[in-house]
Parts: structure tokens; sequence; C-alpha cells
């Protein structure tokens, strides 16, 4: 059977997607358990929290993010789209000035960023945002 | 133990006492996050910094558990409040078990 150059660039794509496709899937159910090990189930407010990522990176290997939640005991954040959804976990003292924290993170590929504060009198508060990433991040 | 691991800080020379100051940390770390493979084909093994603390005259100002998602040479900035002169401690812990120290003073007027 032969193929056209349409057929052959649709099959082509179809492979594509369920090569980079799937392990998004995989990822979203990893996310949603990490998150829910992090608050124990509780729901997260989406107001009081600021999560500013850039909107396109063009490095994965490194992309600025900054995370300010006025009145947090501690931020969490989570890449949805690594192999490995955590980031990191910041804990604030007492000499801490702001709950602020920025910092570099590794992206895999164009994904969801998301921050979770834990405040002070034990509830949570959330960020998502989407980075599309030029370069993916996680070298292979 | 990893290779040329420079701990640099920046915190403001002096400030009023009870001020809100600005701290930055870089560590320069490869943070070999476990997940790449060698010219050989094998995984490199994983090899980060996986903590990172920042204290004032001994209270804690931030406490940071890091995963493999953070970028080569860890960067940190955040917000201290100083109410008396004294001296920031970082603490940065290694994988294989090196700690990684640096101290900045700040005089508060």
């Amino acid at each position: 059977m032969t193929q056209t150059r349409r057929q052959f660039v649709g099959n082509g794509l179809a492979i594509a997607a369920a090569f980079f496709g799937l392990p998004h899937i995989a990822n979203a159910a990893t996310l949603e358990e990490a998150i829910a090990t992090f608050t124990g189930g509780s729901d997260a407010a989406s107001d009081g929290i600021t999560l500013i990522a850039p909107e396109i990176a063009e490095n994965g290997n490194t992309v600025p993010i900054e995370v300010d939640a006025p009145g947090a005991a501690a931020i969490i954040l989570f890449a949805a789209g690594n192999p490995n959804p955590d980031v990191c976990t910041v804990n604030f003292g007492p000499a801490a000035g702001s709950h602020m924290v920025s910092t570099r993170i590794r992206l895999a590929g164009e994904q969801e960023v998301v921050a979770i504060a834990r405040m002070a009198d034990g509830s949570f508060k959330q960020a998502r945002q989407n980075v599309r990433v030029t370069i993916g991040g996680c070298g292979g | 133990m990893a290779e040329n691991v420079v701990p640099r800080v920046r915190v403001p020379r002096d400030a009023s006492a009870g001020e809100s100051v600005s701290v930055r940390t870089l560590i320069s770390h490869p943070m070999e996050s476990g997940m790449r493979r060698g010219s050989d084909g094998n995984l490199i093994p994983r090899q980060i910094i996986n903590r990172f603390t920042c204290a004032f005259n001994g209270a804690m100002v931030v406490d940071v558990e890091i995963q493999a998602g953070v970028a080569t040479n860890p960067y940190f900035q955040f917000d201290a409040k100083v109410d008396q002169s004294g001296s920031f401690e970082f603490t940065w812990y290694d994988d294989d078990g090196s700690v990684y120290t640096e101290t900045a003073e700040i005089a508060v007027a």
C-alpha cells in the first residue's frame, strides 16, 4: 500500500501525540495525588496568592517563578508535566519579612505550574499558570 | 562532593530596625536530576541540594525542601525582618551529605 504525503504527516502527528500526550495524562493523576498529600484533601481558594511566571519560557532549564502569599506558613510548588511534579516546599519562619519567594525551576515542556500555600490558620490557597516552553529542561 | 560548589549571598549592608530586607542567595551546583543519561547510556545518579535554610540570629527565616525540579545553581530570593544587628546563617544540604554554609552581617540602625 502506498502512502500519500498527507497520510504520512497525519500518522506522524498521531504517533507524536500518543507519545507526548500520554505522560501528561499519567502526570495529571500524580499531580492531584501530590496536591492531596499536601492539603489533606481540603479545598484551596484561589484568592490571596500571586504566582508570577513567564507565559513563554525560552529555556525550560531555568524558568523564573515568584510566589507571594501573605500570611502563608508554607508554599509548595508543582510542575504538572515534569517526570517528578514536586519542585520545592518553602517553610517560612518567625524572622521572615514577607511570605514571598522567588526561584528558578526546570520545566520539561509546556505545562501548568501550580503554587499552593498553607496559611497560618490551616486553610489552603492555590494559583495556577500555564507556561509555554521552547526548549524542554529535563535533558534526556 | 560536587565540584566547584560556591555559595553566594547578597543582603543589604545596613537597614533600619523592623525593616524587611531582600535576601538573594545562589549556590553554584549542577543539581543532577537523576533523569539524564551520560555518554555511556546509563542514568547519572541524582545529586542535588535537597534542603536550604536561612536563619537570622538563630531565628528561622526560610527552610526550603528542594526536589529535582529546581534549576541548576539554585537561586532563592526572599525577605527577612531585621530588628537588630546580627548575622544571617545560610546552609545548603547536598544529597551526598556535604553541608555548605555561608554567613552575612547586617548593621541595623
